[in-house]
């Protein structure tokens, strides 16, 4: 992938929004790679959640539409881990917000089995509308 | 509360929530069960509403604090503390709690905005806290009357229950104990395996059904491989994601299923309790067979 880092882009609006909506300062992390290394659900991303911040870093857009950010469950796994004290699940979740705050919506209630939806507990319902629709 | 404080029992302020009405009734049903026979009776809060089932990571996000706010403002009238059993919404309380303390301006204006002047005072805990803290576990030891000798029974903490530690604060969120514990105090052997602290998929059941099941099909695996008759949880979001990938479909079963019980179902057993107690009617791995060795003749 051809990518152009510019000073503008490490300064821009998005790179502002994700440290607003998160409330966490981007260049604390070092790229030690100890999220990606622990978390559970790395094996069905596309970009490791390392990588994630690291584009979020650079202000690469591109981000947003990678399958990880969607993928990430919060299970806080790396936040305990985080040398840095980075709340990854955060950057995550302003990712998420940044795209379903301009009209994107994550589940797709046709392709979900009609058995699952029947005997899903109340709470994955309410908690799973909660973070993938808007 | 101690052995003489048996018979008069401790009023504790109860916030079922929204699965525990519905999908997850066993769950309800047992945890009061076992409450009232230590001498704690869960009473349900008057009037409440659900959480939300998830708390809010972004921080400019104060409408889905609200919910829980109102919860907890319900709690504040009648009482110093809620307990839940629901993982779930222990997490969303407690961290709302601790959001709203650490942020009084944010707690005035969701006060503001709910017309409900939440004092900020509720302090929000899990039953296996009240075990460990108010009864302990040698306590609750001497309370068993059919002690699960021989069960290999694998604690399954999942993620929410335990972390963020610095909100939460219930135990060591790498290498907790408090399940282990409580499995050794009614006589069973807890089984350590790999997956004891990884996240089972969570929400993203209604989302990757099939991301969340590879996850939950790891766990079980590992349990298995370690020995483990029965995975024991506090979570019903954990239950369903460990146990409905082990249901019966149309190929038939496998024949190597888990169980995956709540913690409280095992208690029920340990103590006792007839088995319309366990609340274990349901679930897509029955884990009465099993568990009805450790039963009496009488009760079944």
């Amino acid at each position: 992938m051809r990518t152009t880092i510019s000073l503008s882009k490490l300064r821009s609006q998005f790179v502002r929004d994700v440290e607003e909506i998160s409330g966490e300062d981007l260049l604390a992390c070092n790229q030690c790679g100890k999220c990606s290394a622990g978390c559970p659900v790395a094996a069905a991303m596309d970009l490791l959640p390392s990588q994630v911040i690291r584009m979020a870093q650079l202000g690469m857009t591109e981000v947003l539409q990678s399958r990880t950010v969607w993928i990430c469950a919060s299970c806080l796994t790396c936040v305990t881990r985080c040398p840095k004290g980075v709340d990854l699940p955060r950057l995550m979740e302003a990712l998420r917000e940044i795209s379903l705050r301009s009209g994107a919506s994550e589940i797709d209630l046709d392709r979900l089995p009609p058995d699952l939806v029947r005997e899903l507990p109340q709470l994955a319902i309410v908690g799973g509308f909660r973070k993938y629709i808007r | 509360m101690k052995r003489e404080g048996r018979g008069v029992a401790m009023k504790v302020p109860y916030y079922p929530g929204c699965t525990l009405s519905t999908k997850g009734k066993g769950y309800d049903r047992s945890g009061r069960a076992v409450a009232a026979v230590l001498g704690m009776e869960l009473v349900e809060l008057p009037d409440w509403q659900c959480c939300g089932a998830t708390f809010p990571l972004a921080t400019d996000n104060s409408m889905a604090l609200i919910a829980p706010t109102r919860v907890l403002y319900q709690a504040e009238q009648a009482g110093e503390q809620v307990a839940a059993l629901c993982a779930i919404c222990y997490h969303v309380l407690k961290r709302t709690q601790t959001a709203l303390e650490r942020d009084p301006a944010m707690r005035d204006r969701i006060n503001w905005f709910t017309e409900q002047e939440y004092g900020g005072r509720v302090r929000v805990v899990h039953l296996l806290e009240l075990l460990r803290d108010n009864l302990g576990w040698e306590e609750l030891a001497r309370r068993v009357m059919r002690p699960l000798t021989g069960l290999r029974a694998a604690p399954y903490y999942g993620c929410l229950l335990l972390r963020p530690y610095d909100e939460i604060g219930l135990d060591n969120p790498e290498a907790p104990t408090i399940l282990h514990d409580l499995i050794r105090a009614l006589g069973a052997e807890p089984v350590d395996f790999p997956y004891s602290t990884e996240c089972c998929g969570s929400y993203l059941t209604v989302k990757d059904p099939t991301v969340s099941e590879t996850l939950s099909r790891d766990i079980v695996s590992s349990a298995r491989a370690a020995g483990a008759q029965v995975l024991v949880t506090a979570c019903p979001l954990c239950q369903f994601n460990l146990d409905w990938p082990q249901r019966e479909t149309e190929f038939g079963r496998t024949g190597d299923e888990i169980p995956v019980v709540y913690f409280t179902q095992l208690m029920a057993v340990a103590l006792g309790l007839p088995e319309e107690d366990w609340g274990a009617e349901g679930m897509y791995t029955d884990p009465r067979p099993l568990l009805r060795q450790w039963a009496g003749d009488g009760d079944a």
